[in-house]
């Protein structure tokens, strides 16, 4: 039985939950405004929201002066490519897992989101160290292999729930007719197991792009990637509202995006299946 | 129905991402507790011999330390009354009946993907400035003195940036929890002549309780090592220096790796300790 609700109690919500909406997210709004003002209209007072002269300068010139692209580039890599990695390792152990449990199958899973709860300072020396012994300081490779070791747990687990899922009878069948284990994987497990391995991808990801401990700590010039190129800006020199938020915009527009449609998977993924 | 066959075939499968794991905690781990033994001072002179527990002595004597744990505790006690609190009004009032409640919802959990050091700067800049900052635009509207957020409300200042970020992640899992919430009990509740604060305490709380501790337990771990927050707006100074930041502080500004060291295993004790219950209610979710 739905509940009956009437129009003004619908209006009185919808009015409600805009404002606190558009109030939570007005910073964001606020730097979208920025980016596409002149370095005068930003900072005039009063300030300026929509009637002013739009203009897409501060995208060339940020674009121009600080080899966005290239800090930009890192990024892509140093996510994706700890993304991939740790799904083509992730997905082999979160199989076995959920398809072969064992008696320590749960004692595993738990130890390795325990690595997880690791907090990076106190290894960050550790780290800092081998890194400069090994020649990967502020190198790609460096972070790359960083970032899928951080978030190899929240993959395996992520992985695990979505396989947990799957029933295991059409395995049994699949074998009874005398599959392989290797024709049990691509001919019937994958296709079920594209979707969660798909969004754990996403979410991934994001984790991956937005991370700001390792990046700020082990990266310089070279291997920068977005989070510490726009940790720069805050000396006061490189200081202009309008190109930082034509910086900032970009930064995060592809990953707004992708949170997005990461909704579901955001909870699953961060409460280790507790909530869903 | 698993065969001996698949057994060892699973475990050469779950190889990989079990040593590489046991690596990356085991070495970094081994070495820090080494460390957090010796005098070792890379730009001084470097290993300088074993100092038994002098580094774990230093640094809780030390005149920094009170003042951090203070500090730690207030960010990440702050920050957590704040997103429960808003986070399960939040999620009530998105759970209501609304048009556009889609559109809704991505505006208020958009903050949790904008990038750390970008929320740092654009609410260090263009909100907090004593100057151009909007904040001080709004404050002198309204003929008041517009106030130097970062040096002198810089606890405030920090909790509200850290918070605007952690309030979409409540909001959601609480809004998850919520939806999972059977409808015809609360109507049942109203039918009975309850008050909608007797049904919210009595019925809403109560069911969302085990969320509640799962926000309150993932937010402890992620804002006991919140970072990059710090270093883009004051750099640990006006009494903002967290745990996290004077171990950073340590070990690679001043460089003294020992005590630094030391310092970081006090954290992963700390960290531990949250992290045990967290994993208690994982671990009983697993066996469900």
């Amino acid at each position: 039985m739905a509940r009956a609700v009437t129009t003004q109690r619908k209006t009185i919500n919808t009015i409600f939950a805009w404002a606190v909406g558009l109030l939570i997210f007005f910073p964001i709004l606020w730097t979208i405004l920025t980016s596409f003002k002149t370095e005068a209209t930003a900072i005039a007072d009063p300030p300026v929201f929509l009637f002013f002269d739009w203009t897409l300068e501060n995208y060339a010139v940020v674009q121009e002066r600080s080899n966005y692209m290239r800090f930009l580039w890192n990024s892509v890599i140093i996510a994706g490519g700890s993304t991939i990695l740790g799904v083509i390792i992730a997905v082999p152990a979160a199989w076995s897992m959920a398809f072969v449990p064992s008696k320590r199958t749960k004692d595993i899973l738990l130890w390795m989101l325990s690595t997880k709860m690791l907090p990076a300072v106190g290894v960050l020396y550790p780290i800092y160290l081998l890194f400069i012994k090994l020649g990967i300081l502020d190198t790609r490779v460096g972070l790359v292999v960083v970032m899928m070791l951080i978030n190899l747990p929240i993959i395996v687990w992520m992985l695990y729930t979505y396989f947990k899922e799957i029933p295991g009878e059409i395995l049994e069948a699949a074998r009874m007719d005398g599959a392989s284990l290797r024709e049990e994987i691509i001919h019937v497990l994958t296709p079920m197991a594209v979707p969660g391995i798909a969004s754990t991808i996403l979410l991934n990801f994001i984790l991956a792009w937005n991370e700001a401990f390792w990046t700020l700590n082990l990266t310089a010039a070279k291997a920068a990637p977005l989070t510490a190129f726009i940790a720069s800006y805050s000396s006061p020199e490189g200081l202009f509202y309008a190109k930082l938020s034509a910086a900032s915009v970009m930064a995060i527009a592809p990953i707004l995006v992708m949170g997005w449609f990461s909704q579901k998977q955001l909870v699953r993924g961060l409460t280790f299946g507790a909530v869903k | 129905m698993a065969t001996q066959h698949s057994r060892s075939a699973a475990r050469i499968m779950m190889a990989p991402a079990v040593i590489l794991l046991l690596g990356w905690m085991l070495i970094p781990l081994t070495m820090t507790l080494v460390f957090s033994f010796k005098k070792y001072l890379p730009m001084r002179g470097g290993d300088l011999g074993w100092v038994g527990f002098e580094n774990y002595v230093r640094f809780v004597t030390s005149s920094a330390f009170w003042p951090a744990v203070g500090t730690t505790l207030v960010i990440v006690g702050g920050v957590l009354v704040i997103t429960v609190v808003f986070g399960v009004l939040l999620a009530m009032l998105l759970d209501q009946p609304m048009w556009g409640q889609g559109i809704v919802r991505l505006l208020v959990i958009a903050p949790f993907f904008v990038m750390p050091t970008v929320s740092a700067l654009v609410w260090k800049n263009m909100f907090m400035d004593p100057v151009n900052g909007l904040l001080a635009h709004l404050w002198k509207f309204f003929g008041a003195q517009p106030v130097e957020w970062l040096s002198d409300a810089s606890m405030t200042s920090i909790i509200m940036i850290v918070s605007w970020q952690w309030l979409p992640f409540a909001t959601l899992i609480l809004l998850t929890a919520i939806q999972s919430l059977d409808s015809e009990q609360l109507e049942a509740a109203e039918m009975d002549g309850a008050k909608p604060l007797s049904r919210f305490g009595y019925i809403i709380l109560p069911h969302l309780a085990r969320a509640i501790t799962i926000v309150v337990l993932i937010q402890t771990i992620f804002l006991l090592s919140i970072f990059a927050e710090i270093f883009v707006t004051t750099q640990g100074s006006f009494g903002t220096r967290t745990l996290t930041y004077l171990i950073f502080q340590r070990v690679l500004e001043s460089q003294n790796v020992g005590l630094g060291s030391a310092g970081g295993v006090y954290a992963i004790i700390l960290a531990n300790i949250v992290a045990i219950f967290l994993m208690r209610i994982v671990g009983k979710n697993l066996d469900a």
